[in-house]
């Protein structure tokens, strides 16, 4: 069992002096993911905040090897990286071991790139795909995304007087990842980094594709403090707004479970994007919203119970 | 279309040398500034683990530094933080379990005369 020690006394992947906002989780994620491989890491990464703020030209914040790709093709690049890796290997001009990972953001992943990641996860390319999850289009300025979760305001599903904000839940993409019946998905977020890690360490050992969905508040969007980015990660799944689970040769496992569930309201609270909802007209939406997490909720535990393979 | 060429002649894509990235201060940008009490930390590394700049840095040290009530700390320590980039955001002060980092605003932190 890794300690956080052991996790911050690895180098970085990352170097200071990205142009992230002050506040964001992105750099640990990436930290912590690439700390778990004990090969080099070979990074495929999707048009994203991660990849504007890291790649400002003339500057790179990589210490490692780093593709910078179109929105929607990280998956396929890192797949044609794994076999271009794999003939070269054959062929004797390589001999080092290597883990490839692909980062996107989840409107590179959820939506722009799903094509291409259900593609790379069907034709089981051995990489791992890590989605760090901030439920947005957060680098252009808050467009709603496939991840965006109900109730929240966007510029394209503003709250106002005829609008409650985005009226549809997100997609459960560790799951729909988890139905292509690859060995391992989880879902994870940034305040529980030592969590977080085992998983990257259990992906990049999976005999196959891994996947991974992190949670990652956006300060700028979401819109609190910088400093409450872990505090918000950390009450989205003590709300079991974002349970932290695993899908290990398809049977779930779930990684934490709250020993009394907050009210959803506690994370609400706070963030500009759900300021709307504490009016008294939207009194529904939360009691919708609280209501679709505790029946999420029963029915992972459901799954959990019933170790039926994915 | 006489002459086709093969993917060894294309022109190369943009290939840009390692962590140039250090050369901009992102320090610049902070008006707040964490100020670090080494006599209350416990060395425990939740700060570093969570600093998205990496601006706290950290040593391996065998004869330790002296922390929280004294005691001596040894292995992996930190050490005070970079304001080179560090971007003030206070996420180190607010998970903090000793509470040894608190926020100053920056101006606090220059003499008046010299303003």
């Amino acid at each position: 069992m890794a300690t956080i020690q052991e996790i911050v006394s690895r180098e970085t992947p990352l170097a200071p002096g990205h142009r992230m906002c002050a506040g964001c989780g992105i750099s640990p994620i990436v930290n912590t993911v690439v700390a778990a491989s004990d090969k080099p890491v070979i990074i495929a990464n999707a048009t994203s905040c991660l990849e504007v703020t890291t790649t400002i030209y003339p500057f790179s914040a990589w210490k490692i090897p780093w593709v910078h790709l179109t929105f929607e093709n990280a998956a396929a690049v890192a797949s044609g990286i794994e076999t271009a890796y794999k003939s070269l290997k054959k062929r004797g001009k390589i001999t080092d071991d290597v883990n490839i990972l692909a980062f996107g953001g989840d409107g590179g992943t959820y939506d722009i790139g799903f094509q291409a990641l259900s593609g790379a996860l069907e034709r089981g390319h051995k990489f791992m795909y890590v989605v760090y999850d901030n439920e947005g289009y957060m680098n252009t300025g808050n467009q709603r995304s496939g991840a965006t979760p109900f109730g929240a305001s966007t510029t394209t599903v503003p709250a106002g007087t005829h609008s409650f904000g985005k009226p549809q839940w997100r997609k459960n993409i560790v799951e729909i990842a988890a139905a292509h019946r690859i060995p391992f998905t989880a879902q994870a977020a940034v305040h529980n980094l030592l969590d977080l890690y085992n998983k990257a360490k259990k992906g990049f050992g999976a005999d196959g594709p891994a996947f991974m969905a992190v949670l990652q508040p956006c300060t700028t969007n979401w819109h609190y403090d910088s400093e409450l980015t872990i505090a918000y990660s950390r009450l989205a799944s003590e709300t079991n707004f974002w349970p932290l689970y695993e899908v290990e040769n398809g049977k779930v496992h779930i990684n934490y479970k709250p020993k009394e569930r907050k009210p959803i309201e506690e994370f609400l609270k706070g963030q500009r994007r759900f300021k709307h909802l504490f009016k008294p007209e939207n009194k529904h939406v939360i009691e919708e919203m609280q209501k679709m997490i505790d029946e999420e909720w029963e029915r992972l535990l459901q799954l959990e119970a019933a170790q039926v393979r994915f | 279309m006489a002459d086709k060429k093969g993917w060894k002649d294309l022109m190369r894509g943009g290939d840009l040398p390692a962590a140039t990235s250090v050369q901009y201060k992102t320090g610049s940008w902070r008006s707040l500034r964490p100020v670090f009490d080494p006599s209350n930390c416990i060395h425990c590394m939740i700060c570093v683990s969570y600093c998205p700049d990496m601006a706290i840095p950290t040593k391996k040290t065998d004869e330790g530094v002296t922390g929280k009530a004294g005691r001596v700390y040894k292995g992996i320590v930190r050490l005070e933080t970079d304001f080179d980039y560090c971007k003030g955001c206070g996420i180190c002060a607010t998970e903090c379990p000793t509470k040894c980092i608190t926020m100053i605003r920056e101006e606090e932190t220059v003499e008046s005369s010299s303003r």
